[in-house]
């Protein structure tokens, strides 16, 4: 009840993106509520990193992205962010040719960036403050994107398929993490590993072929396995 | 000897002058992904700046050193300011349009040339230089220019100050970044603009600098000065890597050497096509050049 009552804090309404001649989102509206996690879920190729870019304004879009009362599709990506909108991409995306500490440095934002919480949730990355991105594993490569993330005090995170890729004990690290994350900020989370889902995210949105289909409680939506199965044709236990 | 000598510190000062012009022209690239043939035209406000400043302004000045020296700055400043409008006016209504820039470019090359023809004639220009520079210091039997000195110590100057800014300051942070990947950089809510027009800027004030340069080298400046050296910086960036400032002083030395020693040992004019031969042999063996591994992860 209390993620039904919150606050609507990221509003997202008729969201239209074309990618070349293709019509990638159709009209996508859904709502984010204050504080926690919501999933944006769908099979493969639906629109979900399309989504998160769009309110970034990474690419092209008509329609409207409020965050609370403040209307961001008028304006540059860089000025999105600094509405203390955080983002976690896809792949990870961190600077291979720059130290773990220029990472983070190009990263502040805030006055007093918090490196404390940083190397509290991810001591293996103060240890390798002087190591270049680039030769860092695909699990520590992923704590170092979500670290620039949370250098700052942000509003909403938009945090892209953070386990893709990643091994199972890692998934569980990176799930913790998210939690810990959640209990800072509201996260707008897309995943595909439903068990990461199950754990932390409070609501669900499902899109499909770059509409919205489905809009519920996530326990709600995972605990219907034939419904997870239409939606996004995997058990739900996956 | 005393030939070899002579050849490789001249290759020297010309890989000098190409580094210079090739620094900007790799930044630019490299975080912009703008192939800037307007380059030469930063080459020739620089010298024609310095030319104009030091007759008609700084003529009074009784030291020519403290002339060349005051002329030169203004150069330099000209260069920078006329780079930062350049991308302003013209390069920033046209990203991710890249045949619009190149046609932009091209067009402002052409018309630049055209234009300094049109005020001031096709006759080549001199200003005055300090006659230490028009002097020869011997060195194993070697009558080496002086001004070959200015140019080395003017890039190596460059390279130092250019490698500092890029790795302690926030703006190199920024565009070392860019040069990797500045999608991301906008989505850490950095202005990248701001970066690119700063950019522009610093490769402006680089080849204007090489304008002076050259103006001190060939003893004259001329319309199509620039352009010609463009041609051999822009081989420079392709073999040093995009992006790059070492790899484009590596390149600009095997360059220039390259072309010093093949016109002298095999037979005058054959270095340039040595070189086109190089980079095409560079392409084949690495194609994103000697550095290509800092910038391999481009987006």
């Amino acid at each position: 009840m209390t993620a039904v009552a919150a606050r609507t804090l990221l509003s997202v309404r008729d969201l239209h993106v074309f990618l070349g001649q293709s019509h990638v989102l159709q009209g996508v509206s859904f709502d984010v509520p204050e504080g926690g996690v919501t999933a944006l879920l769908g099979r493969n190729g639906v629109g979900k990193t399309t989504t998160l870019r769009a309110v970034l304004g990474l690419v092209g879009r008509k329609g409207s992205v409020r965050l609370a009362d403040e209307e961001l599709t008028s304006l540059p990506t860089h000025r999105i962010v600094r509405r203390s909108v955080g983002y976690v991409p896809e792949d990870r995306e961190v600077f291979t040719g720059l130290t773990v500490a220029e990472n983070l440095r190009l990263a502040e934002r805030d006055a007093e960036p918090r490196y404390d919480l940083v190397y509290d949730l991810f001591p293996d990355l103060e240890g390798r403050r002087t190591q270049r991105a680039g030769t860092l594993s695909g699990g520590q490569q992923q704590m170092l994107a979500i670290a620039r993330a949370l250098l700052n005090d942000n509003r909403v995170l938009l945090v892209d398929e953070p386990t893709k890729g990643l091994a199972p004990a890692l998934v569980a690290e990176v799930a913790r993490v998210l939690e810990r994350l959640a209990e800072l900020t509201t996260v707008l989370l897309v995943e595909q590993n439903l068990g990461v889902v199950r754990r932390i995210a409070r609501r669900a949105i499902v899109l499909d072929q770059g509409r919205v289909v489905h809009t519920s409680d996530a326990k709600e939506l995972l605990e219907r396995p034939e419904l997870v199965r239409r939606l996004l044709s995997v058990g739900a236990h996956a | 000897m005393s030939t070899f000598i002579l050849l490789t510190i001249t290759g020297f000062g010309l890989g000098a002058m190409y580094f210079l012009i090739a620094s900007g022209l790799s930044l630019i690239y490299g975080l912009m992904g703008v192939l800037n043939f307007a380059h030469g035209a930063f080459i020739s406000v620089g010298s024609y700046g310095t030319w104009w400043f030091s007759a008609h302004v700084f003529d009074g000045v009784h030291s020519i050193l403290l002339r060349w020296l005051l002329s030169s700055l203004v150069g330099l400043g000209l260069g920078g300011l006329f780079a930062g409008l350049v991308e302003l006016v013209l390069i920033r209504p046209l990203y991710t349009r890249h045949m619009e820039q190149v046609l932009v470019t091209v067009g402002l090359s052409i018309a630049f040339v055209a234009l300094l023809q049109g005020v001031w004639g096709t006759d080549p220009k001199t200003f005055a230089v300090p006659p230490w520079l028009h002097e020869t210091t011997t060195i194993a039997g070697a009558h080496i220019p002086n001004d070959r000195w200015l140019e080395i110590a003017t890039a190596a100057v460059v390279l130092c100050l250019l490698q500092l800014f890029l790795r302690r300051t926030r703006y190199g942070l920024i565009i070392r970044a860019g040069v990797e990947n500045r999608t991301m950089v906008q989505a850490l809510g950095i202005d990248v603009r701001k970066a690119f027009t700063l950019v522009f800027a610093i490769g402006g004030i680089a080849a204007a600098i090489a304008g002076v340069l050259s103006g001190v080298y060939f003893n004259v400046v001329a319309p199509d000065q620039g352009t010609s050296l463009l041609i051999f910086a822009f081989i420079v960036v392709v073999i040093g890597g995009l992006g790059s400032i070492g790899g484009s002083a590596a390149a600009a030395l095997v360059v220039a050497l390259t072309q010093q020693y093949t016109n002298y040992y095999a037979s005058s004019g054959v270095g340039d096509m040595v070189v086109v031969l190089l980079l095409g042999l560079v392409l084949l063996a690495r194609p994103r050049g000697l550095a290509g591994a800092i910038v391999g992860a481009r987006a």
